[in-house]
Parts: structure tokens; C-alpha cells; sequence
């Protein structure tokens, strides 16, 4: 009788083991980030784990939606942007809480937006607001209503809204205190991070159930990509965000369905000219860099296709512009990549006086065309990218020199010494919005690559490019804006002070057990609608 | 052990023969990309294959052996003179030159090399053809590699001073340069051998480190450094066993620097 009863209560307890763990394997959600976040508070974030767990916990009270690229309601179910443009009013959800029960109010986004400003804590995403004297003026309008007002009309000042997670005035938990789909529950420094689903989250699906789906989230700090990849495949994390193409071809040829290309994204790799008068160069060799027909005759020469076949395995297409075509509204659709064809480019060329002889170009001097091209060692795609374009270069009797530094070396190269001739890099594009590129196109700006910090712009089409820039920072018709980006879009492209090379494609690795994803090329790409993802072990893919 | 070491000298040798004649065994010039040929796998036309960008892997492990076997020893031969001169003339002259000296070495000794190439190599002019960038990595790696020599030879020489073999030798009137030049540096020949000989693999491993880094030689010239770089993600290992051909050389190579040493050479 005993025996029968002892083996009962192990099936039991195996049983009940069984399904703990199923449930937990359900429950928790898994990947990886590179380092550990800075910090906690969603105001001072300036890294790429800080802001993963922004997004993952903070409240905003608008979010973007990362497919649509339009905004939708969040912690405020209505907002309204004032003619001007330098003031927006927001209408909260009622009885909403944070996650450690503390009532969420108005009190708290003004909390937020002085904290926000305050010069004193130096909030990088307080910049984008920062226009003006800095100053905000909060106004209760009522029990649920809230006005900002700005100083100066702020461009694009309702997406913005989409950084800015919102922070308790009253909990005694602080920052700890959100309103996001999760919260911190644990951080083992240098090795895990575990969230756990927010109970006073304020979203529920169509069906009334409360969101998010998942119970918890564990993510592991691992900076080594092969040990992460190595984990996805043992599934042991649930995706990785952000892949590159050696690992994606080899997800394809091991388990297709995971491997996910969701096209072409925002990031560009671009190569320019240092046009900096001063820098210590012959003269000779600035004369080349700072005619547009030489920049466009090199771009001519460039075969953008093969560097998007080789360089990134196809995973990349051909750049047009300094903005994206993943950027459906900003682009200016009417551009075109430009065609590779060295016989336009040495037709140029010989009308600027180069000559092509014995295989070699050289100017009207009689100089051998011959320069640099510097890179940040240890990137491959870009060290593969300047090993195409030093043969494609060959083909017009060019000489270029390929050079990689360690990225401290090439930053004091580049921003301070100047003492460069060319140089080959990448524009990590977070922002849909033009706006925040202001400092790469203004002649004046600190980011203006090719020649920063102008006191007044050195060429006619850069004057241009200044007046059309400010121009759409000055006006919130959408209308205008749009005509004026397009039309630096056009200068741009006709000028190439920055060669535009390849868009990279948005690639990730997704587990067949993560339901409701929908993977795009804004970032996040994977988990921008985590509160929808969920878990299932049977391995059912739905997409 | 005689005829591990023979062989080892037959491999070594072969190995220079085939990258001195690389221009006629190589089937396709270094630097020529067969892009429509990306990756592709070891056939009779591409024997270890091609690239990512298409360019023939066996020609350039020809190339690059050329490279890193014919400068390593020249880097090599840089480092063993500047430590015959340090090193020889600190233990000559003994007393405080010697303290001074052999605390510069120390210094020099724990200074992090990588970074201080790295460092090197980020003031160096940019304007410079791969031929020129060869040169200089590896001339790099031979005046930045004779601390550890210097400490060996110093210490040589010292012992040797107080032999009596060179009292003797001051007793018959050998003034200082005759006593260093006759005497001293037949005697210490073959510690500086055994230090050429094992400084060669050294640079040859701190090219290739570079190479992995990305900081070694330029492009499109290979090197044993450039071409280990295909391996640096696990994914690569898989499906191309011939591109561990540059690591398989490198290791039979280095071993062979070590077999075909004498042992009295290696531990003198």
C-alpha cells in the first residue's frame, strides 16, 4: 500500500515540478544586453542598455509607434499642440499608478519636465527641448489636463514627448517608481537585470486582459556577440535585437525561421572629404577635395551594389541621401542612388584638367592622384567597404591608401587635429525627425564633417543648406518642413560632400516561441511592443 | 630529435623558397577580387577558396607568408642588434650605467606593448602604401622589442667580465674596445642567435595579434595577422576547414622556429 503512495507523491511532485518550470519558461522572457546601464534614471540615460531599459519600464505620455512611425496615446489619451508650436497640452488617463502603487498626476509630469530642464542635471534628452532660454512653464489646468509652454516654438515638440518617461514627484522609491509595462526587481551588477511586469500597468488588449503578456524579463549582460549568438542557439535567450550579416547568413542556413531581415534601416555608412582649410594638407589636395566634380566623379566610381553584395552579404542597399528610405515621411523619394560609371567619372575628371596616364590619374599639376581614406579598426564591414572602393578607385587611376586607427585616434583626427584627407563612417540614426541633425547640416555645427564650426558657410550651396534648415526648425507646418528637407536632400545629393555608401538592412534573431512579434527598423526592432509579445512553448510562430 | 630537427629546417625551408616564388606559384594576384566569386569553397581554380571579397586565399597566404616570414626576421635582427648595443655595453660597463640602464630596460619591459604600438601607430603618417606599412609595423615591432634581450645580454656579459678568461685578458693589456670586440662578443654570439631565433616567432605572433585588431598591415597586402582575421567569429569555423590554413601554418611554422633550434641555443 505504502509503495503505491510513495509513487503517487513523485508523479505528483514531478508533475507539479514539470509544470513550474513550463510556467516559468512561459513567464520569462530572455535576452541579452551589451554592458550594464549607466543608470536608472530615465533622465540622464545616454547609452544603448540605459535605454533599453527606459523603454522597457518608462511611461511616456505619447509613444511612437515604430511600424506606423505615427504617434499613439500613452500615459495621456489626447494632446494638442498649440498653433505656435511652442506649447502642448496633454489630457491624462485618470487613476492611473505607478508600480509601486503611488497615484500618477499632473504633479508628476511637471515634476518631470523641471527635472527635465533643469541645466543642473544636464539630461541628454532634455537637449531637444532646450531651445530658447531653456525654460518651461507648467500649467495645471485642471484635475487631468496640463499645459507646457516653451520659450520658442520646438519643432516636431509632440514626438519628442516619446523619450521622456515620466517620474514620480512623491514616491519615496524615485526613479525605481514607473510606469511601463515593467520594473526593476533585480540588477546583479555586471551580470542580470530582472524585470517584472508592472501590476498597475494601465494597458489592457482587446479582450480586457491586462497587459503585458509576459510575467517577467531576464536580461543578461554579455558584451562577448558570439556567446550571444551562441545562446540564442541553444535557446537560451529569446532574440537578439540586433544582429550582423556573418550571423545572420548563418541563422538562415541553420534555422530560417528565426532569422529575421525586417530591410532597410535608418543607419548609413558614408565616406567624405576633409574640406577643413587649415588642416595641414598640400594645398593641391584640397583644390581636389573641395570641387564638387571631383567628389562626384569618386562617387561615380564607387560601386555602391558591390558593397552591399560583399561587404554586408546583400544585407544593405545603396544609400541615397542622409536620410533613409526606412524613413517613410523625411525622404525625399524623388533621389536616386548614383550609378556606378567610371567612364562619366573620367569624363569629368578630364574636364577639371586630371589626365589618365599609364593606369595613373593626375591632376593639372602633374600630381599623382593619390589620398587616404582613415576607418576605425577592427570594424569589418568598413575596412571591407574601403578595400572595394581602393579597387573600384584603382579603375579611374586613383591611388588610395587604406588606413585604420584606434577610434580615440580617429575622433582626435577628425574633430580636432584635422589631419586627415578622408575619411569612412558610420551615422547611427535613432530619430525619425531631421531636427536633430541640425548639427551635421549647419555649416556651424560641431558635427558638420567635412568642415565644422564655420563662421560664415564657406560655399554658396552650404549658405543654402543653413537657411533651408533653419527654416524648417522655425516652422511646425509639417508642409514646409518637408519642402525644405527635401530640398537640402537635393543639395546634398548634388554636391556629395558626404558620399552616402549603403543603408544597412535591420536584421535579428527571433525564437519561434515569441508570439505577436512584428519586427521593424526603428529601434528597438524586436521589443517595441513588448507589452503584446508572449511566450509560447509549444514553439507555435506566429508573426 | 636530429631528424625532427632536420625537418623542421626542410620545412622552413621550403616554406621561404615557395613565398620567395610566390609570383610564379600564386595563381591569381593578391589584391584581384573575383566579386563574383564571394566565399566561395576550395576548388582547382581557388585551392583554399576566395574571401568575402572574393579574392584567392591560397595567392594570399603565399603573399602573406612572404610578408610575415621575410620581416619578422628583419624586425628580429633590429631588436637582437639594439639589445647587443644595450645590453652589451651596460654589462661591460657595470657600476651605475649598468643600474640605469637595466632600470630604463625594466621600464620599457612593463610598458603595455599593444597599446603602445597601437599608440605608434596612430602618429605615423597616413599617407602610406601598404609596401611602406609593412616596413613600418615591422620596424615597430624590432625597436620596440629589444628590452627583453638587452636584460638577457646584459647579464651575459657581466658574467663574462668577471671570468677569468677576460682577467687574463686585461692582465696581457686588452684595452676596453679590443676586450669587447675580440673577447667578449665572440662569446655572447650565440646568446644573441638564440635570441634572434626566438624573437622571430615573437613578432610574427604581435603581427598577427595587430592584424586581428585590424592595426597591422594595410590593405590590401596580407599578412598571417590579415588573414587569421577571417576567423574571428565562430561561425566562420564550420563550414571552410581551409580557412584555418593561415593558423595551421602559423603554428607549424612557429615550431619549427622552436625545433630547428639547438637545445643549448635555446637555454643559453
Amino acid at each position: 500500500m505504502k509503495l503505491p503512495l510513495i509513487a503517487s507523491n513523485l508523479l505528483l511532485i514531478a508533475a507539479l515540478g514539470a509544470a513550474a518550470a513550463g510556467a516559468q519558461s512561459r513567464s520569462q522572457l530572455r535576452f541579452c544586453i551589451a554592458s550594464d546601464p549607466k543608470t536608472f534614471n530615465p533622465l540622464l540615460v545616454d547609452d544603448d542598455p540605459g535605454e533599453t531599459i527606459r523603454y522597457l519600464t518608462g511611461g511616456v505620455l505619447v509613444r511612437l509607434n515604430r511600424a506606423s512611425q505615427q504617434l499613439e496615446p500613452g500615459l495621456a489619451s489626447t494632446w494638442r499642440v498649440s498653433k505656435g508650436g511652442n506649447s502642448i497640452e496633454f489630457t491624462l488617463r485618470p487613476n492611473l499608478r505607478f508600480s509601486d502603487g503611488t497615484p500618477f498626476s499632473v504633479d508628476d509630469v511637471a515634476y518631470t519636465m523641471r527635472q527635465l530642464m533643469d541645466p543642473a542635471l544636464h539630461s541628454p534628452s532634455g537637449d531637444a527641448f532646450r531651445a530658447g532660454n531653456g525654460q518651461v512653464i507648467s500649467r495645471v489646468i485642471g484635475k487631468d489636463r496640463i499645459s507646457l509652454t516653451f520659450s520658442v516654438p520646438i519643432v516636431g515638440l509632440d514626438k519628442l514627448f516619446d523619450q521622456v518617461a515620466i517620474m514620480s514627484a512623491k514616491s519615496p522609491a524615485k526613479e525605481m517608481a514607473v510606469l511601463g509595462s515593467y520594473y526593476v526587481a533585480e540588477d546583479k551588477a555586471g551580470s542580470y537585470l530582472v524585470l517584472k511586469r508592472n501590476p498597475n500597468y494601465w494597458k489592457h488588449d482587446a479582450h480586457g486582459q491586462p497587459l503585458p503578456y509576459i510575467d517577467s524579463i531576464r536580461v543578461d549582460i554579455q558584451q562577448n556577440r558570439d556567446i550571444e549568438m551562441l545562446r540564442f542557439s541553444r535557446g537560451e535567450i529569446d532574440f537578439i535585437n540586433s544582429l550582423n550579416a556573418e550571423y545572420y547568413d548563418k541563422l538562415v542556413a541553420q534555422s530560417p525561421r528565426t532569422a529575421i531581415d525586417a530591410g532597410v534601416g535608418l543607419d548609413a555608412e558614408q565616406l567624405w572629404f576633409n574640406q577643413v582649410p587649415n588642416s595641414p594638407m598640400p594645398a593641391y589636395k584640397k583644390a581636389w577635395f573641395t570641387s564638387a566634380a571631383f567628389r562626384k566623379a569618386i562617387s561615380a566610381s564607387i560601386n555602391r551594389e558591390d558593397l552591399a553584395r560583399l561587404a554586408f552579404r546583400g544585407h544593405a542597399r545603396p544609400a541615397v541621401s542622409w536620410i533613409s528610405p526606412a524613413n517613410k515621411f523625411w525622404f525625399n523619394a524623388k533621389l536616386t542612388a548614383h550609378p556606378f560609371n567610371q567612364k562619366a567619372a573620367l569624363e569629368s575628371l578630364a574636364q577639371e584638367g586630371f589626365k589618365m596616364r599609364n593606369g595613373t590619374l593626375y591632376d593639372r599639376e602633374g600630381h599623382t592622384v593619390e589620398f587616404s581614406v582613415i576607418t576605425n579598426a577592427g570594424n569589418k564591414y568598413r575596412e571591407r567597404m574601403a578595400t572595394l572602393i581602393q579597387q573600384d578607385l584603382a579603375g579611374i587611376g586613383v591611388r588610395l591608401n587604406v588606413v585604420t586607427l584606434d577610434f580615440p585616434s580617429l575622433i582626435e583626427r577628425i574633430t580636432r587635429t584635422f589631419n586627415y584627407e578622408s575619411c569612412l563612417l558610420g551615422l547611427i540614426n535613432n530619430d525619425l525627425d531631421p531636427d536633430t541633425q541640425m548639427s551635421a547640416w549647419l555649416s556651424s555645427g560641431a558635427n558638420h564633417a567635412w568642415n565644422p564650426m564655420q563662421k560664415t558657410a564657406a560655399t554658396a550651396w552650404e549658405a543654402e543648406i543653413d537657411r533651408l534648415m533653419h527654416l524648417q526648425a522655425s516652422t511646425i507646418d509639417e508642409k514646409k518642413r518637408k519642402q525644405a528637407v527635401d530640398r537640402v536632400q537635393e543639395i546634398a545629393w548634388q554636391q556629395e560632400p558626404l558620399i552616402f555608401l549603403v543603408n544597412k538592412n535591420a536584421l535579428s534573431a527571433i525564437s519561434p516561441n515569441l508570439r505577436n512579434v512584428l519586427p521593424v527598423v526603428l529601434r528597438p526592432q524586436v521589443y517595441w511592443n513588448i507589452d503584446q509579445l508572449a511566450l509560447d512553448t509549444k514553439g507555435v510562430y506566429n508573426r | 630529435m636530429k631528424c625532427i630537427r632536420v625537418s623542421a629546417i626542410v620545412f622552413l625551408s621550403v616554406l621561404s623558397l615557395a613565398c620567395l616564388f610566390a609570383d610564379f606559384l600564386a595563381p591569381a594576384p593578391y589584391a584581384q577580387q573575383f566579386r563574383d566569386e564571394p566565399n566561395a569553397s576550395a576548388s582547382r581554380q581557388h585551392l583554399l577558396g576566395t574571401d568575402d571579397l572574393g579574392r584567392d586565399r591560397f595567392s594570399r597566404l603565399l603573399y602573406g607568408t612572404r610578408v610575415s616570414l621575410l620581416l619578422a626576421p628583419a624586425a628580429a635582427l633590429i631588436a637582437s642588434v639594439l639589445a647587443a648595443l644595450v645590453g652589451g655595453i651596460a654589462g661591460f660597463a657595470g657600476g651605475r650605467l649598468q643600474s640605469s640602464v637595466m632600470a630604463a630596460t625594466d621600464l620599457f619591459l612593463s610598458l603595455p606593448w599593444l597599446f603602445l604600438l597601437i599608440t605608434v601607430r596612430a602618429l605615423l603618417p597616413l599617407n602610406t602604401t601598404p609596401v611602406t606599412s609593412v616596413i613600418i609595423t615591422f620596424a615597430l615591432l624590432g625597436c620596440l622589442g629589444w628590452a627583453a634581450a638587452a636584460r638577457v645580454i646584459c647579464s651575459s656579459v657581466r658574467s663574462l667580465c668577471s671570468s677569468d678568461m677576460i682577467l687574463l685578458a686585461r692582465a696581457s693589456g686588452s684595452g676596453g674596445f679590443r676586450l669587447l670586440c675580440r673577447h667578449i662578443l665572440p662569446n655572447v654570439k650565440p646568446v644573441l642567435a638564440a635570441q634572434f631565433w626566438i624573437s622571430v616567432p615573437v613578432f610574427i605572433l604581435t603581427e598577427a595579434n595587430l592584424g586581428i585588431l585590424g592595426l597591422g598591415v594595410a590593405e590590401p597586402m596580407p599578412s598571417w595577422g590579415s588573414l587569421l582575421r577571417e576567423l574571428e567569429s565562430f561561425s566562420a569555423l564550420s563550414s571552410q576547414p581551409w580557412q584555418f590554413a593561415p593558423i595551421v601554418l602559423l603554428v607549424v611554422t612557429v615550431s619549427c622556429f622552436h625545433l630547428a633550434l639547438r637545445k643549448q641555443e635555446l637555454w643559453a
